[in-house]
């Protein structure tokens, strides 16, 4: 394997990371709304309240990584989706206010104020995320000079709504799971059902994406066809999310959310299957397209980023490790901090 | 120029200095943290436990809008910069990536643990916690400035041109790895930059502190937070002179065109006088109603007060930078260092004959000092990034080839209006925190207190 495609692997895993891990601080923000009462909304922010900066800083990285490695998507991509991408960080920055500042003052108008601030901009980061992903699988329009040729609406069509919604979905029916793991009582009752109604939510989603994606965008089932073996892939994904609502039965909440999180890497993991050796497809024009090749940086820098990750991710998954552990278990309501 | 570039440079400039107001204070009031956490430790007196929880919460408020003004930035070379992006991707992007692995995933952890862990570790650990996140803003520190100082003094690559939709394209590509993380500015920047932080949260906590006792509340805790903040002042104010001249020097050797900007020397000539102050008529070339001292300038890069410094007459027009402002917020950060000088030693002397705590106007002075750091820091980031210009890599990338082209004047206003406007909200949002939190005072009520009551008052709503 070549130091270009372990690049284009180690940034889907930093962009994976972000899914699993940011996905359940948005899917708790797109459930937020759903109790009405103050301590238990305070229960949904202390649930993600210690770990949801960390969680986003897999994007961060996930975004300094690609600036590194591919240098030309970061360029193209970022300047291309102009408007969408500071609607991203508009909603991004008003969810961090929005959790922190909640809960400072007792007034309920300020309280409820910013609770739809977080839910809405949690339900908007997950949107977005969903749509870039839907115009990259369908391609986007780049000319010879690798820039993005067309404007915001040319982002918008009725495949990218779908994956939009279905990434939804998605965060949805994990950030359920993860309530169910970390509540109890007459509130767990109340998030469990949820479970069951968001997995069905999520699975007519990700039917019909999977329906429309092999009717209209053929191209992502090649790699499929050439190497059966990957099949194992979408059946492993399959079994993921079909062992979910066997594990919430037997209330066992933690295989639940395990099960989640193995979905969705594998989902992310078709996605780069589909999508490989391009980075950014160009829709007119397939020659256009970014690949792992001409937009990557130099090999010696490549190595070096591949020593620097060496170094230094068994540390961060050694610590994010050592603190998920320090703050197991149930949230309980002596420790509100948000 | 054009709108696209004007408006993405202001945008720029705006964001980065709105966010480069938290992340000095978080450095700095991370020293001030372990200090404070420290002496708990050791002597377990209550008071230094309460001093530490009372900080810790100010560190949370200024660490998360640190966080939520950083990601824009982290984009933002992608979207204003695409062509600067394509240019320097291949040096500047690893040092952006490894401050992301090395720094802000440790930082923000530890966060966790330092913001929600009192009850659930022990002291020790706690306090294990307070130094890796401190650590880990330092980190931070270190490979932004790596990457920063890169552009202003590029070392370590080559430059190489390859073909794109039959166009020759340039770039810069890393040789040397260690050369471009200790190019000729890092150390200088990098230490200068975390003096300066650590000034500016010693401020911080001198001026609430200043602020308590005035007003006759929490004596003895703010009497100790004092101290920690004057201790960190004389130390920091020192070295922040020592690494700003060594700084200069090394401007006087590679941006030699910046040197002359800051001094306002248009003509290269002997016994090169200094300014304490003045005014540059950038027209008629000349500094006007300022004290200059004759020499001054000459021994300061030489050590010879005859040897010309070179002037601006030495570069082609289209290679000067603007002069006046980066001359003035030079002069004003340097004003301001020599004023905290002045203010530590005083605080020491007063502290040492035992008058500090009478000494009404001198706890004024501190309580509004607060604002002084962050002056320096801004003028200081202005002096040294305007005195970069025209080039965005100095003498490799001029700013106006580096801006997006692909946009239109319209996405751009829209992003700086939009973003302008919420990193107004999130600066307000600040100064009302912070000002409920210092009215709270430093040992309010507790959890289940502040909670019972809010219950309370939303059962009666
Ligand atoms: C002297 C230090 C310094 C400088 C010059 C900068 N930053 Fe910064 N930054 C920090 C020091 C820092 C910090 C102390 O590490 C922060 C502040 C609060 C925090 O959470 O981390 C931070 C936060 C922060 C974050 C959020 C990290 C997180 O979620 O934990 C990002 C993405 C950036 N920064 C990116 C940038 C970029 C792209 C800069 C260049 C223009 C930049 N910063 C200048
Ligand atoms: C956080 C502290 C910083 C502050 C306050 C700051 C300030 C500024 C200012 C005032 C400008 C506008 C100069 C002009 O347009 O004439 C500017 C430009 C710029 N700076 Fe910085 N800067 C900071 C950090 C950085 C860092 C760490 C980098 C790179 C890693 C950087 C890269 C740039 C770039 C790319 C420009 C655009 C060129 C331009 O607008 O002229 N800055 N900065
Ligand atoms: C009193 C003596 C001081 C001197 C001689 C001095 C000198 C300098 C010089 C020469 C630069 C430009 C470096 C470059 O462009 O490469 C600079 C930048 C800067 N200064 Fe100072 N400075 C002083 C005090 C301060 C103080 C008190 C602060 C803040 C508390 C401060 C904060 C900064 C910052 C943040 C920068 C931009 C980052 C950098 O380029 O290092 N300075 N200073």
């Amino acid at each position: 394997m070549d130091l270009n495609t372990i690049w284009f692997i180690l940034i889907g895993v930093l962009f994976a990371g972000y899914a699993i891990l940011d996905g359940f601080d948005l899917g708790v923000g797109t459930l937020h709304l759903f109790v009405k009462n103050d301590s238990h909304r305070r229960i949904f922010l202390n649930s993600i309240g210690p770990v949801w900066d960390g969680n986003e800083v897999w994007l961060i990285t996930g975004g300094g990584a690609l600036f590194a490695a591919f240098p030309e998507v970061y360029a193209t991509v970022f300047s291309g989706f102009y408007i969408a991408l500071f609607l991203l960080l508009v909603v991004l920055v008003f969810r961090a206010i929005a959790i922190e500042f909640r809960s400072k003052r007792e007034s309920p108008r300020w309280r409820q104020n910013w609770d739809i601030a977080f839910s809405l901009s949690s339900y908007l980061i997950a949107l977005l995320l969903g749509v870039a992903m839907g115009n990259i699988i369908l391609g986007i329009p780049l000319n010879q000079f690798h820039e993005f040729t067309g404007n915001f609406w040319t982002l918008i069509s009725p495949y990218t709504v779908l994956t939009g919604i279905t990434t939804v979905a998605l965060f949805m029916m994990h950030g359920a799971i993860y309530l169910a793991m970390k509540t109890e009582g007459e509130l767990q009752a109340k998030v469990q059902q949820w479970v069951n109604n968001t997995i069905i939510f999520f699975v007519i989603c990700y039917v019909s994406t999977t329906m429309v994606t092999l009717i209209y965008v053929p191209h992502m089932t090649n790699h499929f066809k050439d190497y059966p073996i990957l099949f194992l892939v979408p059946l492993l994904n399959m079994l993921a999310i079909a062992n979910i609502p066997r594990e919430i039965h037997h209330k066992r909440y933690g295989w639940a959310f395990i099960s989640s999180c193995a979905s969705i890497a594998f989902l992310l993991a078709l996605f780069a299957i589909g999508i490989f050796p391009n980075i950014v497809p160009s829709s007119p024009n397939p020659e256009y397209s970014l690949n792992i090749y001409n937009a990557a940086s130099s090999q010696k820098t490549l190595t070096i980023m591949l020593i620097i990750a060496i170094i230094g991710v068994p540390f961060v998954l050694a610590y994010t490790a050592g603190i998920y552990w320090v703050f197991r278990g149930k949230v309980k309501q002596e420790d509100l901090s948000y | 120029m054009g709108e696209v570039e004007l408006l993405s440079r202001i945008q720029f400039a705006i964001t980065a200095a709105f966010h480069f107001f938290y992340p000095p204070m978080s450095i700095g009031l991370g020293i001030a943290l372990i200090i404070m956490e420290g002496m708990y430790l050791k002597t377990k007196d209550k008071k230094w436990e309460e001093l530490t929880r009372f900080w810790v919460k100010i560190f949370g408020i200024i660490f998360a809008m640190g966080v939520a003004s950083g990601i824009v930035m982290e984009f933002q070379f992608g979207t204003n910069w695409a062509p600067y992006s394509r240019f320097v991707g291949d040096v500047f992007g690893s040092a952006l990536a490894a401050e992301g692995i090395f720094a802000f995933f440790l930082e923000s952890g530890f966060l966790a643990i330092l913001l929600f862990g009192w009850n659930k570790v022990k002291p020790r650990t706690h306090f294990i916690s307070t130094i890796l996140v401190t650590f880990g803003a330092h980190l931070s520190a270190v490979w932004i400035l790596v990457a920063n100082s890169w552009m202003q003094t590029p070392a370590g690559f080559h430059i190489v041109t390859r073909q794109v939709g039959g166009q020759t394209i340039a770039r810069a590509e890393i040789i040397d790895f260690w050369q471009v993380v200790f190019n000729p500015s890092t150390i200088d920047r990098l230490t200068h930059t975390i003096f300066a932080s650590w000034l500016t949260g010693a401020f911080l906590v001198m001026s609430i502190s200043a602020y308590y006792i005035l007003k006759n509340r929490h004596i003895e805790h703010a009497k100790s937070a004092i101290k920690v903040g004057l201790v960190i002042a004389i130390v920091a104010s020192f070295l922040q002179v020592i690494t700003g001249h060594s700084s200069a020097e090394g401007v006087s050797k590679n941006q030699p065109a910046k040197l002359a900007a800051m001094e306002g020397i248009f003509e290269t000539k002997e016994n090169t006088p200094l300014h304490i102050f003045g005014w540059v008529d950038e027209k008629e070339q000349k500094v006007k109603y300022g004290i200059a001292i004759p020499g001054l300038l000459s021994w300061l890069v030489h050590s010879d007060a005859t040897k010309p410094v070179t002037g601006l007459d030495k570069f082609p027009t289209q290679d000067r930078p603007p002069v006046n402002i980066v001359f003035q917020t030079f002069h004003i950060m340097i004003a301001i260092g020599v004023s905290f000088i002045i203010i530590s030693i005083v605080g020491i002397i007063l502290w040492a004959t035992k008058k500090l705590w009478d000494a009404k106007w001198f706890l004024w002075i501190l309580v509004f000092a607060v604002l002084l750091p962050h002056i320096a820091n801004q003028t200081g980031w202005i002096a040294a990034e305007v005195g970069r210009q025209p080039w965005i890599v100095y003498g490799l990338l001029r700013t106006s080839d580096a801006f997006s082209k692909t946009l239109t004047s319209g996405q751009v206003w829209f992003s700086l209006i939009l973003f302008t406007a919420i990193y107004l909200l999130i600066f307000l949002l600040f100064i009302f925190l912070l000002d409920r939190k210092i009215k709270q005072g430093i040992t309010p009520e507790t959890e289940p207190e502040i909670y019972a009551k809010q219950k309370a008052i939303i059962d009666r709503q």
